[in-house]
């Protein structure tokens, strides 16, 4: 018995659904953010993965790209959680609620 | 990786990952599922140093389970009025089905599938003994132009956050007669 490419894949897919469930079946706007960062922590762990079982690279060089497109997601993911809760603050601002079922102005 | 440590810590820190990120979804109080989130979080980084991901999982402890959780526990405060339960919408059946589904398609490929892998001394070879110089090299070698690109970002991100909530002076005095509690007490 020993720890394989699978079993992290495994790992990674239970918790991005556990993210698009929270992303999805949470009615807070905050709450909904922490489904999308769960999720790109998945893909992270996945990437990782296929950094250190991948076969098809060259060298550590070229399999430690892998690592690089992980600094880059955490990048995206720290840019994109400072800009989603100033909107968050905007909208409790202007209508004193997160709520994503009563923020539904353009529905018709 | 055959050694019983290794073994043992993926099972280990995969548990306490997969329950932190459950633990989100099953908390009452908000701020109970962002502990349980930073649990995660640090399980991840757990997983990540079993990878031989050491920056990576150090980037991690300071970025996910640091800064962001502490910009999520700024935005729950900041939000003074609204009820501060962790309550369901009504995506969360359909939401529920499609991530058990996703979940369960990818387990099932992930453990079915024969993967192209290294084991055994090839894997052993690949021990990444210096992740920080090599992962240097490539940011400002090879991938220099996504390297420019994200500080861009980071650039944009910055202003955006300030722009979206900075309030101007006359619109600040207004905004302070428009309350809706202001509205309230006039009607």
């Amino acid at each position: 018995m020993s720890v394989e490419l699978g079993h992290y894949m495994a790992v990674s897919g239970v918790i991005f659904g556990i993210g698009i469930v929270v992303a999805l079946g949470k009615r807070n706007a905050v709450a909904v953010l922490m489904g999308v960062e769960l999720m790109l922590n998945a893909v992270n762990l996945l990437l990782l993965a296929f950094a250190r079982f991948g076969a098809a690279f060259a060298d550590d060089a070229a399999a430690l790209s892998g690592h690089v497109f992980v600094v880059f997601v955490l990048t995206v993911a720290a840019a994109e959680a400072a800009v989603v809760l100033a909107m968050a603050v905007l909208v409790y601002r202007r209508r004193e609620t997160v709520e994503l079922d009563r923020i539904n102005l353009m529905r018709w | 990786m055959e050694s019983t440590g290794i073994i043992v810590a993926f099972w280990v820190l995969a548990a306490v990952t997969v329950a932190g990120a459950l633990g989100v979804i099953v908390s009452r109080d908000l701020l109970h599922a962002i502990f349980f989130l930073i649990l995660s979080f640090l399980g991840m980084a757990g997983l990540f140093i079993t990878l031989s991901a050491d920056f990576i999982a150090v980037a991690q402890v300071l970025i996910y389970a640091g800064a962001i959780s502490v910009l999520l526990v700024f935005a729950v405060m900041l939000t003074p009025l609204v009820s501060r339960d962790n309550g369901n919408s009504l995506y969360v059946a359909p939401g529920a089905l499609a991530g058990l589904g996703l979940a369960a398609l990818v387990v099932f490929v992930a453990v079915d599938t024969e993967w192209a892998q290294l084991s055994g001394d090839a894997l052993a070879a690949r021990s990444f003994p210096d992740t920080v110089a090599t992962i240097g090299d490539l940011l400002l070698g090879r991938y220099v132009l996504a390297f420019e690109v994200a500080s861009i970002l980071l650039l944009f991100a910055l202003l955006g956050a300030i722009v979206l909530v900075h309030e101007r002076r006359a619109d600040a005095a207004a905004g302070a007669a428009d309350t809706p509690a202001n509205r309230e007490e006039a009607a």
